[in-house]
């Protein structure tokens, strides 16, 4: 199967490589997917005070369209408040990278990588505000 | 010499044609077009002569006593159908089961499913983690009902070589037809029907540096003459075991194929193991973590076959990163049924390492200077990957991540 330029793009020069502390309350981490499926994508965004997502990272386990997925995802996040980031649909990335049917679930990985980073980030939250 | 781009090292897929087969090809294209079938003419002499001439070099490569047990097919998903449908359709009367293993090619295991819907009873046996089937085993699935056992010469994911040899005077004390699918071994190993008591034996040319699109099956005619019911109707070409119109210029490749490994693959097998081995020691020593998948002592694997797993470094994703070079992965990624590799599966090989396996497959023309490129890109490009692994880092941590409840989708 022949990927698309933009997929070879991301997976030859990917963005936003790296972990953030996963200890920081500003910070939340999505951890998705399975090794015994072929990939796994952790997904981490720190958030201003302010609700806005000021930086992104991440580092995948899997083929070429779910390193490229979740590259883009990082791309997206920053600079996006969580409902803005909330929004991101996998259809969206689909068509940013021409994923084949094939490569779909690579997409919906990044989805629920955000989901599941922002979800880990409003449990911190309400966890500190609760303390 | 420079490099060229891309590197082919998936020679277990298909392999060049070696250009002296190509040669000997030409003139059967156009001055001698003739049909082998013709019995009237000189056009029909020739031809049919140029094939009783392949037929003798791809008996000698085998072992077969004689050329008349050759049967030339379209390639050997057609040789092993005919081998298995055509014992199990001309044996019915004496028994109706069979026994393989779960690590053969499809070409076999699917001819087997359909054969299980018609009413036969088929074995899959187990390989351990070294990828060879136990002669013990084939030994206590033999039944009075058994017709015919299917193992192949060697696997063509991880190498392996089965001990067709055993096998084969087992099958003989036993009064069972014997079948060997050697299409990845032959050339590349010790083969010989007549050595090994193999019944029938398919192979095929593309894969030993002749043309695409012919094969052969081996058919004994002696000590015991093996019967088979056709499965293709016509003109009764090949004494009426395979009808169709000769492919004359790919049968005289394939011969000339045949000749050139009757006379170099001793040869040829230790200079490609050399570089094989070349290749592992450069990973090895650059690399942790890697996993050959199958036995590695030379008796036991081809010498052209390394099939690796690089733990936390998904195949495809390694394949896309070293593009210019041409391998395969036991990756489920990298099929189009999403389904990872039966062959690593039998060999126990769990799931997370099944996705991080490379195929490296040499072969005739790969060089010294193409090993030690491929070499320094996989080590590199690993590494790269590795550091963008979410897995490699917990691992590093200390995390157990089988400890982690992973979320399957």
């Amino acid at each position: 199967m022949a990927y698309s330029e933009k997929v070879i793009e991301h997976a030859e020069n990917p963005r936003n490589v790296g972990t953030l502390d996963k200890e920081d309350p500003n910070v939340g981490t999505g951890l998705v997917g399975a090794p015994a499926c072929g990939d796994v994508m952790r997904l981490q965004i720190k958030v201003s005070d302010a609700g806005v997502i000021e930086d992104a990272k991440f580092k995948t386990f899997g083929c070429g369209s779910a390193i490229a997925s979740s590259s883009l995802a990082t791309e997206w996040l920053k600079g996006r408040t969580l409902d803005e980031a909330s929004a991101i649909r996998n259809t969206d990335i689909v068509k940013e990278l021409n994923l084949p049917p094939v490569k779909i679930h690579c997409s919906v990985l990044a989805e629920d990588a955000i989901k599941s980073a922002i979800e880990d980030f409003r449990k911190k939250q309400s966890a500190k505000r609760g303390a | 010499m420079s490099l060229k781009f891309p590197i082919y090292m998936d020679n277990h897929a298909t392999t060049p044609m070696d250009p002296r087969v190509l040669e000997t090809m030409l003139p059967y294209f156009t001055e001698h077009f003739g049909n082998a079938a013709s019995r009237s003419h000189k056009f029909g002499w020739t031809a049919e002569e140029a094939v009783n001439y392949a037929r003798e070099q791809v008996a000698t490569l085998i072992g077969a006593e004689k050329p008349e047990e050759i049967v030339f097919t379209s390639g050997a998903t057609e040789s092993i159908n005919l081998a298995i449908k055509g014992v199990a359709e001309f044996y019915r009367d004496k028994g109706n089961h069979i026994i393989t293993t779960k690590i053969e090619h499809k070409a076999a295991l699917d001819t087997c499913k359909r054969l299980e819907k018609e009413g036969y009873e088929v074995t899959y046996l187990d390989v351990g983690p070294e990828g060879v089937v136990s002669v013990d085993d084939v030994r206590a699935a033999i039944t009075d009902k058994t017709i015919l056992v299917s193992v192949m010469l060697a696997n063509n994911e991880v190498g392996t070589v089965q001990p067709i040899k055993e096998i084969g005077a087992l099958c003989k004390e036993r009064g069972v037809i014997f079948h060997c699918d050697a299409v990845q071994g032959v050339g590349k190993t010790e083969f010989s029907v007549k050595d090994m008591g193999v019944d029938l034996a398919s192979i095929t040319a593309h894969k030993i540096y002749g043309p695409k699109g012919v094969g052969a099956l081996y058919v004994r005619r002696a000590r015991p003459r093996v019967r088979l019911t056709a499965q293709i109707d016509g003109g009764g070409h090949e004494r009426g075991n395979r009808s169709g119109t000769l492919n004359v210029p790919g049968i005289v490749g394939f011969g000339k194929a045949c000749e050139i490994l009757t006379k170099e693959w001793r040869e040829e097998a230790a200079r490609i193991k050399g570089l094989r081995n070349r290749l592992k020691d450069r990973l090895f020593a650059e690399l942790d973590e890697c996993h050959i998948n199958g036995a590695w002592d030379d008796a036991r694997r081809l010498p052209n076959n390394l099939n690796v797993s690089f733990s936390y470094v998904e195949g495809e994703g390694l394949m896309m990163a070293i593009k210019d070079v041409a391998v395969s992965s036991g990756s489920a990624c990298t099929s189009s049924s999403l389904e990872p590799s039966y062959v690593l599966r039998a060999l126990g090989v769990e799931e997370e390492l099944a996705h991080t396996s490379i195929r490296f497959g040499l072969g005739r023309f790969t060089t010294e200077e193409e090993v030690d490129y491929v070499g320094d890109l996989v080590v590199n490009k690993v590494k790269k990957l590795r550091d963008l692994s979410p897995l490699y880092e917990m691992a590093r941590e200390g995390v157990n991540l089988k400890d982690i409840a992973w979320t399957a989708h």
